[in-house]
């Protein structure tokens, strides 16, 4: 199963995260709060990573110490509260749609009927593990949020889905058995472990799993519909959107968006691997620079691009690191924000083979529902290999009318994620695959990967 | 009532049934393997294995109700679904029963074939291929017309267009169905703490 | 006055690349090089309404979907 060799467990020290990120303070103002660094005033508190590295950060006796008594709604109306709340702070979801909070609990809300709230901790992307960070720096604080909705929504069912092959689970249990000795809920938290693999995440995926189904997405051509378990309309947030519900509730909207930009407020998780000395999790102010995040991570041989966004992303070239990170600016640059999934391709690496690389694997990934991702995504690897061995001079043509024929084409969006990435490498690395296609490959397609997991293993 | 009619009656519509049933197994394989060519396109195979299916139950009907119309030996009407309740030749009319009860399974699972997931009535369908043999094994064992020759010639195309069907169907030219890849959750313990655990 | 425009849809779950779709609809569907359908048009032209369901009734798998959308 898929683990990111990401280390999330190293310790950084204050004075490497000063001198690595001192320019960025200065100069984009947002700033990049990080583990680690010397406390500023009170709003620091109000920060996901904020309990990072103290001793038992992640037991509910130093939650409560850290964070204060989860504020429950008064009276009745706890929906309408939260959802006023949520739409002050402009909470947009970071499970990778960066969808608005608010209007997913409304469409629970209205849809009537007795709710389930699904946590997502799914994160098949291999190359994120923001979720697992989470969940084992402050696990409280995804179960705060859960909890939050929970009573908001009047549910009586929260479940938590964590992957199989997930040390994380350990962490979730014991946080939701503390909390059961220690105060009585309307509701009762359940630990659902689902099969690790990449689609298995897929929000409708996961309802179906939960409702007895296989872990595949479902077709829906009515997006306005609410997912269900049963007859139970289901509310699914990622883990991290949760976290940042139980912030706001309780330091308030105003110190959520005291972080970040206007058009993205607050903060975000991202995940930096690839070519960099400090591959990690950190905690970010959206719209800092996109070079100032990667700056944090320290890059071994420059960086020659930038994978964003996770394996169904794309790649943005080095000229775009002067990009502010909110959703909007980095699709400007043909980038994406995504589950705060950035890869470093260093300077000296072909992009096309690590390209084919991930397509190997999203085909592999498939939930095998669909033809045209069932049959177009392996061809779609083939023409890259194709490609990036020089073989066929044909190969390029072939995979830009491939790509258009798989992307939409499935009931969720994997083949489309793959349309993509494989267009943006054409484009970002369109000199390397036009020396490809001539027949000239570059030095470096041997090169070993630098992607996360078993994408990259040789 | 009894009366040589009725008798003639139950052998003509039993061989034409065969031939019937012979020609709609064959359909059923050229549209299972998705033949389709410009004149004759997919979907008309599928309307014509449909069609001659449905005139083939129609014989068939005429050969069971003239089968028990006929008073001259008795067969009853629960012996139509129900195998060897027969009086007569209790073995061989009641292979018949059962391929009869085997074909009312395909057809009615048909008729309801978008109520019924495509797996269950996949799983039906392919009783078809069990109901053929066991129909022929009732018309030998039967054996009214198998002394004369061209009864015997027909008998034998028809087992040829059948064998040579199943093998085209099992065949690697064969369509395959997909696999959804998918692997289903998995059971773990439950902890003695007040929570409550999904089990896959 | 907003015209009813049809829509068409195809589910590709329940898709199995029998192309009877195709066959009887060309004006608005083709397959791809595996036989799987590709709407030309999310909608269908009023003169094509009753051709589309003719189609969506062939289709063995129900994978077609003929909606009437305000």
């Amino acid at each position: 199963m898929p683990t990111a060799t990401v280390d999330t467990t190293r310790a950084v020290t204050p004075g490497e995260i000063a001198d690595a990120c001192s320019t960025s303070d200065a100069r984009s103002g947002a700033g990049v709060r990080h583990e680690g660094a010397p406390p500023r005033p009170d709003h620091d508190r109000a920060r996901l990573l904020s309990c990072w590295g103290a001793h038992g950060s992640g037991t509910l006796h130093a939650h409560l110490e850290h964070h204060g008594p989860l504020p429950l709604p008064r009276g009745h109306g706890g929906a309408a509260q939260l959802g006023a709340l949520m739409e002050a702070s402009g909470l947009a979801g970071r499970g990778g749609a960066s969808f608005p909070s608010a209007r997913k609990l409304a469409a629970v809300r209205s849809a009537g009927g007795s709710p389930t709230v699904v946590v997502n901790a799914m994160e098949g992307e291999p190359a994120a593990d923001k979720d697992r960070t989470l969940l084992w720096c402050a696990p409280h604080l995804v179960l705060d949020g859960a909890e939050l909705v929970a009573r908001a929504l009047r549910a009586r069912r929260v479940v938590v889905c964590v992957p199989d092959d997930s040390d994380v689970r350990h962490a979730v249990v014991t946080a939701a058995a503390e909390r059961a000795a220690a105060w009585r809920a309307p509701f009762v938290i359940e630990v659902a472990t689902l099969p690790g693999r990449y689609v298995a995440g897929e929000e409708s995926a996961v309802v179906s799993r939960l409702s007895g189904g296989p872990s595949a997405p479902a077709w829906r051509p009515d997006k306005g519909a609410p997912l269900r378990i049963g007859r139970s309309p289901a509310l699914v947030h990622n883990a991290e959107t949760l976290a940042h519900v139980a912030l706001i509730a309780r330091y308030g909207p105003e110190a959520f968006r005291a972080a970040g930009h206007p058009d993205a407020p607050g903060t975000a998780l991202v995940t930096v691997s690839g070519a960099v000395a400090r591959p990690g999790v950190l905690e970010v102010a959206m719209g800092a620079l996109l070079g100032d995040i990667v700056g944090c991570a320290g890059p071994v041989d420059g960086v020659g691009a930038v994978l964003t966004g996770g394996f169904g992303g794309t790649w943005v070239p080095a000229t775009a690191l002067g990009t502010s990170y909110t959703p909007g600016s980095m699709a400007e640059v043909g980038g994406v924000v995504g589950a705060g999934v950035l890869v470093v391709l260093p300077g000296r690496a072909c992009g096309l083979a690590e390209t084919a690389r991930i397509a190997r694997y999203m085909a592999g990934e498939s939930a095998g529902q669909c033809g045209p991702c069932v049959f177009g995504l392996p061809a779609v690897a083939d023409d890259l290999d194709d490609l990036v061995a020089a073989t066929s001079p044909a190969a390029a043509t072939r995979l830009a009318s491939r790509v258009a024929g798989v992307d939409g084409r499935g009931a969720c969006r994997h083949p489309d994620g793959v349309a993509r990435l494989v267009r943006s490498a054409l484009w970002v690395f369109a000199d390397d695959a036009d020396a490809h296609a001539r027949g000239r490959p570059c030095p470096h397609r041997g090169a070993p990967s630098v992607l996360p997991g078993p994408v990259g293993a040789p | 009532m009894s009366s040589p009619v009725l008798w003639y009656a139950t052998r003509a519509t039993g061989l034409v049934a065969v031939v019937l049933l012979t020609a709609t197994t064959v359909l059923g394989v050229l549209v299972a393997n998705r033949l389709s060519t410009r004149r004759w396109p997919g979907f008309a195979w599928q309307d014509i294995h449909r069609g001659v299916s449905l005139i083939a139950m129609a014989f068939l009907a005429g050969h069971v109700a003239t089968s028990v119309m006929d008073s001259y030996v008795h067969i009853g009407w629960a012996a139509v679904v129900v195998p060897f309740a027969s009086d007569y030749r209790r073995a061989w009319v009641g292979l018949g029963t059962i391929g009869l009860d085997l074909l009312l399974a395909v057809a009615v699972t048909s008729v309801l074939r978008h109520r019924l997931g495509a797996r269950t009535w996949r799983a039906v369908h392919w009783l078809a291929y069990v109901s053929w043999p066991v129909g022929l094994a009732h018309a030998f064992g039967m054996g009214t017309d198998m002394h004369s020759s061209w009864v015997i010639a027909l008998s034998i195309a028809c087992v040829a267009a059948v064998v040579a069907a199943a093998l085209w169907r099992l065949s690697a030219g064969a369509v395959r169905q997909r696999r959804t890849l998918v692997v289903h959750g998995v059971r773990h313990r439950p902890l003695g703490v007040p929570v409550k655990h999904l089990s896959a | 006055m907003k015209a009813v425009r049809t829509r068409i849809a195809v589910d590709p779950v329940a898709c199995e690349a029998y192309g009877y779709c195709a066959e009887l609809l060309p004006e608005v569907l083709s397959v791809d090089e595996w036989g799987y359908p590709v709407l030309h048009d999310k909608t269908v032209p009023d003169h094509l309404v009753e051709q589309a369901r003719r189609a969506a009734r062939a289709c063995p798998r129900r994978a077609l979907h003929v909606m009437a959308q305000g």
